[in-house]
């Protein structure tokens, strides 16, 4: 299954629906790219939900993390919204749920973001 | 003892990484797995193949990678080899480190660590072959190396 991203504005939030797998190739460049688009028109505040990525492999969670730092280091703010079970144990292995800040909820998302 | 043994070669493009991880994954399940180690092993494996074609053979198409599947009643055994430089395991950068969280590489070798219960390195000079076991645990062939430690 490709990888498919798709984006929109909530109280000044870019939600980025993101499904599929996010493995090295197309998937992760379809992040990249995006990240990388939405980060250039100058949001500063972006939400990653991931609840319908069915797969991510080690040059994804790459992608993740660079996606945060970028945006980190532009002045803005990335978070996760929706982890799968595979997803949220991957990220507990390689010790990045400490990085990341992680919702479940997008509503308690986007109000965590105008705090 | 009763072995079974298959065995790939690929060419160095993503798309046998795909291929790589299916084989895995069908080896698996067919050995009764659960779920949960069939995506592990199927994992550890898509890792294995992607260092052999990205950092092995640096995606030269005049250069092959080869996966062996070798399967007893007691383990999985997966070979995987590459024909490039080679690679020393001992340089190889701890990705839990706090100076590594935030790099985007580096990860691989360490959830093929996790995912499987033994790991060799061999230099074939040239080539590296890294072989990665999984051991049938009789009780449903559930567990792993987090749940078990």
């Amino acid at each position: 299954m490709t990888m498919k991203a798709s984006s929109r504005q909530v109280d000044g939030v870019m939600i980025v629906d993101l499904s599929g797998r996010i493995t090295l190739g197309e998937g992760s460049v379809v992040l990249r790219d995006t990240v990388k688009d939405l980060s250039t028109q100058g949001h500063k505040k972006i939400l990653l939900n991931l609840g319908n990525v069915t797969y991510i492999d080690s040059s994804g969670i790459g992608e993740l993390v660079s996606a945060f730092t970028s945006i980190r280091n532009a002045g803005g703010d990335l978070k996760l919204l929706n982890l799968t079970k595979k997803v949220h144990d991957l990220l507990q292995i390689t010790k990045l749920y400490t990085v990341f800040d992680i919702l479940d909820d997008e509503a308690s998302a986007v109000s965590a973001f105008n705090r | 003892m009763n072995a079974t043994r298959v065995s790939y070669t690929l060419d160095s493009t993503l798309a046998s990484v795909n291929k790589a991880e299916q084989a895995a994954a069908e080896v698996a399940a067919k050995l009764c797995f659960d779920p949960d180690d069939c995506g592990r092993i199927s994992m550890a494996v898509r890792e294995a193949t992607v260092n052999a074609i990205l950092h092995g053979n640096r995606y030269d198409p005049s250069k092959r990678v080869t996966i062996s599947f070798e399967s007893t009643p007691e383990a999985l055994t997966v070979a995987v080899r590459d024909e490039g430089e080679g690679l020393d395991p001992t340089t190889l950068p701890n990705p839990l480190a706090p100076e590594n969280l935030l790099k985007q590489s580096g990860r691989g070798i360490f959830l093929i660590q996790t995912f499987m219960d033994e790991i060799h390195f061999r230099n074939l000079s040239p080539g590296n072959e890294i072989t990665m076991i999984k051991f049938i645990r009789a009780a449903g062939h559930g567990g792993n190396k987090e749940d078990n430690q």
